[in-house]
């Protein structure tokens, strides 16, 4: 049952950018020409043989570390996505399911997570918490959970009160079969379309976390953290910064396109709102 | 005086590759009714709208030509359409619950376009308008128009819908199944004020309907459209007494077999005793339900919208516990919650619901929907699973070609014959059908039925059956009960039940019945305003 | 129900009195109101308990590692952290609806006193771009609506696709970029203060402000649309069309009142893009906000200040909410008109 739309100029744009970021992600190590912290010139040098994006704040090649960028914010934005669809979908699906005041503990739960905007709640918790990649994927995923929950929630609601989840569960069929061979396939391509927009958020929250100085910290480095510590020279006329937000805007971009490609057909999902 | 109003000359609409209509020709003379019926997917409503110059989206015009009062609607202007369509040509919304905007007064709704077109001055299409609603039968015509639409019934705001059609003295009105959304208590009252009001405005129209009882109470002449053709045309007395082609004589010849009666009293297979329920507490919809099923035997439970039938399903199957009262199934107390039930009562009671769309995950081929009760109750699996699912296909009469389909590439009557063959899948005692012919066209509710009798008389499978329609109900039923605002108003066998004397209830119900014949409707109102004089010289009752 | 037909079937109940009208939409207010309250409580709860119960003691994570035990144990008697966390809740929240939010721990200074003048700041800018963003995204949303599937509505809607994948930080460096070190137009940095002109004012947030313009406007737009269109599909529009009313007459008085109620949702929930983006926003221009100042204690761990920024962020924005669904309310005409 394989019903993607057809293919537009858009959508193949969309899916090479997506193509492109992942190679480099996967290949960093034989495609970045420096180690992400060796020093190989001067502060801010302009593109040469060397470096071919020009250096960074300290002298190091600005385009090995994007390449090596690309890998961290790939694996950060990646897990904290699976993980948040993990939880999200799997207490949204029990929550439905089970309704009556199970439903309504989790959802006004979710409710109250949802009440404090992504970037204050993160900023509020990373003040006491450990500055590590752990505690971030952790917190991102947290995060990105309540809005998962919200959308399979409503997704698994409206399939589980269908005659033939009744028929299956007058059956005597156990939840595992409900959810797994009745509701989840139902309910599969809008989450799909879902998991591309939450890895699309997963993306610029990273990033901006990062440039706050509260996300990826170094010596390890992803693009975020490249425009943070490249945004001082913009006064002296360099634009060494502007490279790796570039380069953020056209990775979720692309995302983006690929979502509005799927979401074509899937258009009947209601209430997909993303909200930060 | 042949006045031709309306001209439909080989009408062609495609959507996509796939033809809607399919070269329709007609015309409809002023001051004259049209009826136009067939099955859903005939094409009726689009071509309903195309006289209006209107086409959904999607929806193409690719041939023919319609004139009205000699005008090319298809080929008009933008603006020369939108004063057609205010003056000339209105319409009548299926639902017009939905068709009405819930943001505005009826009033204002109802004189806009009159207004908007400049046709007449406030005051006087407001007068108009509160003429229309008296004319019509709305209550408090003066007031009425003051109201929002979702602050009036179903049935008064598809009377409301009528005047705004009429508004503007308009030559032509496209009824789009009017009264179909209507519980059939209802539709009565408004077909007769839709027929009153078309008789004494002198418009003429195009009124659009599945059900060939409805249409010839309304119309002088009849269009029977299959597939997006045309079938037959002809008055409604030919139609009715002398049809040319066999599936117009089909339509025609419905319902007209009746199940005899079992008389030998079979043992009780089911007993509902004092059963109430409701949705949330302190609300009942059902108050203290009494009933009996007897063995290989059919409970039709009848009732409109609201009396708490589907309910009373619902309850048995286990889905909404009662809360008081009990269940007696096959000489065993029955747990009210489906949860607590062993797994071979479960078996034991099957269910068909009413639309085989929401009853099939879509997920899912039909070998895998059939399999998996086979695997369920008995552990079938391989070669004898295999043997077991194809007999199942046998015996509702389908190819085994559709095993590996999925449920969309089924039509509606297939569908529903998969959600036999999969509850006939556990060897059921008891089946709840829940109205399962109500969405689907007459001739294949037929059929269904048919199978449905069939195979009762082959397994001994004992049906309570769900439904709104008293006509089914003779086809089907050994005992019936009847159903009222969560009450059983009456129950017994079928001859009992359905014959006099009546309990007023019962006797509005059955006269309400659409009959397959012409001047049904006028001996109905008739009778109608005898039994309120009746009812007048009486009294209140109580 | 015993009297046979009856034209009248189904009478109507009485028009219901206009007081009474008034008095239902009034409890609904007040439910909402005080739902509102409630949650943030609870969020109240959910800061506090986010601040002082996660793993981790507070002192430690507010010297490192490498604290030596008696610094923790000052901190600890200076913060109160040997009292039971539900007491020291109570205390600490009793304190902040009074306005007393405590000291800052890294510089001792009146945390309400440093709030005051930045909250201002804050809200004078968010409101500047809440002014300009929601009538922009409404016209976009109703325009691309209008011209449903032709170029427009695909061009804006690229548009604002792009707008809502640039991160804050690029649309503001590019920004920057283009307007203060290319041209020379506009300053980089928003150092505002209360002396300055507003004419002066306004143009040192000139670059601030579409920022956060562009960072709101493409979600809003876009949820404007598919709330426009949702309604578009409505079988009473197809009854203005029938009606022979042109397209302008069925979209302002047909679709419009009813996308109202939606349309306020939709403002409400990009709300939050507009309190995230204002904190990146500020850090980006320096922009003398609480954004920065929450940013800047973040990473010093200093804990009151965090607590007490963060609660009237939140508080911010459920209030805004509450607002929004008031007027959602109001603008609805079932709830309005009651059977």
């Amino acid at each position: 049952m394989n019903r993607l739309p057809r293919m537009t100029p858009l959508a193949a744009l969309g899916l090479g950018g997506l193509a492109v970021f992942l190679i480099v992600a996967l290949f960093a190590p034989w495609l970045a020409p420096h180690p992400v912290s060796a020093v190989v010139g001067g502060v801010w040098e302009p593109p040469s043989a060397t470096a071919l994006l020009g250096t960074d704040n300290i002298g190091r090649d600005l385009f090995s570390r994007l390449v090596w960028g690309a890998r961290v914010t790939f694996i950060i934005a990646a897990l904290a996505t699976l993980l948040a669809f993990l939880i999200g979908v799997t207490l949204g699906f029990y929550a439905a399911f089970r309704q009556g005041w199970v439903d309504q503990v989790l959802s006004r739960l979710n409710d109250l997570m949802m009440a404090i905007p992504t970037l204050i709640f993160a900023l509020v918790v990373l003040a006491v918490l450990p500055k590590t990649m752990v505690v971030l994927i952790l917190v991102m995923a947290v995060l990105e959970a309540t809005r998962v929950f919200r959308i399979a929630r409503a997704l698994a609601a409206d399939i589980v009160v269908l005659d033939y989840v009744e028929v299956a569960r007058l059956r005597g069929e156990g939840w595992r079969w409900v959810v797994f061979r009745e509701i989840l396939p139902n309910a599969l391509s809008p989450l799909l379309a879902e998991l591309g927009l939450r890895f699309a958020f997963a993306i610029l929250f990273l990033s901006t976390l990062s440039f706050l100085g509260l996300g990826v910290q170094p010596p390890i480095a992803d693009w975020g953290s490249l425009v943070k510590d490249n945004k001082d020279g913009l006064v002296f006329g360099v634009f060494a910064a502007l490279i790796p937000g570039a380069a953020i805007a056209i990775l979720v971009v692309s995302v983006n396109l690929v979502v509005d490609w799927m979401l074509h057909k899937t258009s009947s999902l209601k209430g997909a709102h993303r909200n930060g | 005086m042949a006045d031709t109003l309306l001209t439909v000359t080989d009408l062609e609409i495609k959507a996509g590759d796939t033809t809607i209509v399919d070269r329709v020709s007609f015309e409809l003379e002023r001051g004259r009714v049209l009826g136009l019926i067939g099955e859903s997917g005939a094409g009726k409503s689009t071509i309903g709208l195309a006289a209006l110059g209107y086409s959904r989206d999607g929806l193409r015009l690719t041939g023919g030509r319609v004139t009205l009062n000699g005008r090319d609607i298809l080929n008009l202007s933008a603006n020369a359409i939108r004063d057609v369509r205010a003056a000339t040509i209105t319409y009548v919304a299926q639902s017009a619950a939905a068709a009405f905007n819930p943001a505005h007064r009826l009033m204002d709704q109802v004189i806009e376009a009159t207004l908007w077109h400049k046709l007449m001055g406030r005051r006087a299409a407001i007068a108009r308008a509160k003429e229309l609603f008296a004319l019509l039968g709305l209550p408090d015509p003066e007031r009425f128009g003051e109201r929002y639409p979702h602050q009036v019934s179903g049935g008064q705001l598809q009377r409301a819908m009528t005047a705004m059609a009429l508004c503007s003295h308009p030559d032509l009105i496209v009824f789009d199944e009017p009264t179909t959304a209507l519980d059939v208590t209802t539709q009565i009252e408004v077909l007769a004020a839709i027929k009153q009001a078309i008789a004494s405005t002198g418009t003429a129209a195009l009124y659009i309907s599945h059900d060939l009882a409805v249409v010839s109470q309304i119309a002088d002449e009849i269009v029977v459209l299959r597939h997006g053709r045309m079938v037959e045309r002809g008055t409604v007395d030919q139609i009715f007494h002398a049809p040319r082609e066999s599936y117009t004589r089909d339509l025609v010849s419905i319902r007209q077999h009746e199940k005899p009666e079992q008389v030998n009293a079979a043992p009780p297979l089911l007993a509902i005793d004092g059963i109430k329920a409701g949705y949330s507490k302190g609300v009942p919809v059902l108050h203290g339900i009494n009933l009996v099923l007897g063995a290989g035997q059919t409970l039709a439970v009848v009732g409109e919208s609201g009396s708490g039938k589907s309910t009373l399903a619902r309850v048995v199957t286990g889905l909404l516990p009662a809360s008081n009262g009990s269940l007696i199934f096959d000489g065993q107390t029955l747990q009210p919650d489906f949860a607590d039930r062993t797994s071979a009562t479960l078996r034991d009671i099957q269910i068909i619901n009413q639309i085989p769309d929401l009853a099939l995950n879509p997920r899912q081929t039909i070998a895998a929907i059939l399999g998996r009760p086979l695997t369920h109750y008995f552990g079938l699996r391989g070669a004898a699973l295999k043997r077991r699912v194809t007999e199942l296909l046998d015996q509702i009469e389908l190819p085994h070609t559709l095993l590996h389909r999925y449920p969309a590439e089924l039509s509606g009557g297939q569908k529903q014959r998969i959600c036999i063959a999969r509850a006939l899948a556990a060897q059921p005692k008891l089946i709840i059908c829940d109205e399962p012919t109500s969405a689907l066209d007459p001739l294949v509710a037929e059929g269904i039925l048919d199978l449905l009798m069939r195979l009762q008389k082959e397994f001994g499978t004992s049906y309570l059956f769900i439904t709104h329609d008293l006509a089914i109900v003779r086809n089907i039923a050994d005992t019936v009960a009847v159903m009222l605002e969560g009450r059983v108003v009456r129950h017994g066998p079928k001859a009992q039940v359905l014959y006099p004397p009546f309990d007023p209830y019962t006797e509005k119900l059955i006269a309400s019945v659409p009959q397959m014949r012409p001047n049904w409707l006028d001996d109905a109102i008739a009778e109608r305003d005898a039994l309120r004089g009746k009812t007048v010289k009486q009294g209140q009752t109580p | 129900m015993a009297e046979g037909f009856d034209t009248q079937s189904g009478a109507l109940t009485p028009l219901p009195p206009r007081v009474g009208k008034g008095r239902t939409v009034l409890s609904l207010l007040f439910k909402r109101l005080f739902a509102g309250l409630l949650l943030l409580w609870a969020v109240s709860v959910l800061i506090f308990a986010g601040t002082q119960i996660l793993p981790g003691d507070v002192a430690t994570a507010m010297l490192g590692q490498q604290a030596t035990p008696q610094a923790v144990a000052k901190i600890r008697a200076d913060l109160g952290l040997e009292k039971p966390a539900p007491v020291r809740y109570a205390q600490w929240l009793g304190n902040a609806v009074q306005g007393d939010f405590g000291r800052s721990y890294s510089n001792r200074q009146d945390i309400a006193k440093s709030i005051a003048p930045r909250l201002k700041n804050t809200l004078f800018l968010a409101a500047m771009a809440a002014v300009i963003a929601v009538p922009l995204a409404l016209g976009l949303g109703i325009l691309s609506v209008l011209y449903a599937g032709t170029w427009v509505d695909r061009t804006v809607g690229l548009v604002t696709l792009s707008a809502i994948s640039l991160p804050e930080f690029f649309a503001g460096y590019l920004l920057i970029a283009y307007f203060s070190i290319s041209h020379f137009w506009l300053p980089s940095s928003a150092t505002v203060s209360d002396s300055m002109p507003l004419a002066q004012r306004l143009i040192v947030m000139a670059l601030p402000c579409m920022t956060l313009v562009l960072a709101v406007v493409g979600h809003m737009m876009r949820m404007t649309r598919a709330a426009l269109l949702n309604v578009m599909a409505s079988p009473y529009i197809e009854t203005a069309i029938l009606k022979g009313l042109p397209a302008r007459r069925v979209v302002w008085k047909h679709a419009l009142p009813n996308a109202l109620s939606p349309i306020i949702s939709v403002v409400s929930l990009n709300l939050a893009y507009l309190i995230v983006g204002v904190v990146v926003v500020e850090v980006i221009f320096v922009y003398p906000g609480m954004g920065q100042y929450l940013v800047d204690h973040v990473s010093k761990r200093d804990v009151p200040v965090v607590q007490a920024a963060g609660l009237i962020f939140a508080a911010v924005y459920i209030g805004l909410n509450i607002v929004a669904d008031l007027l959602a309310i109001l603008a609805n005409p079932r709830l309005r008109h009651p059977r």
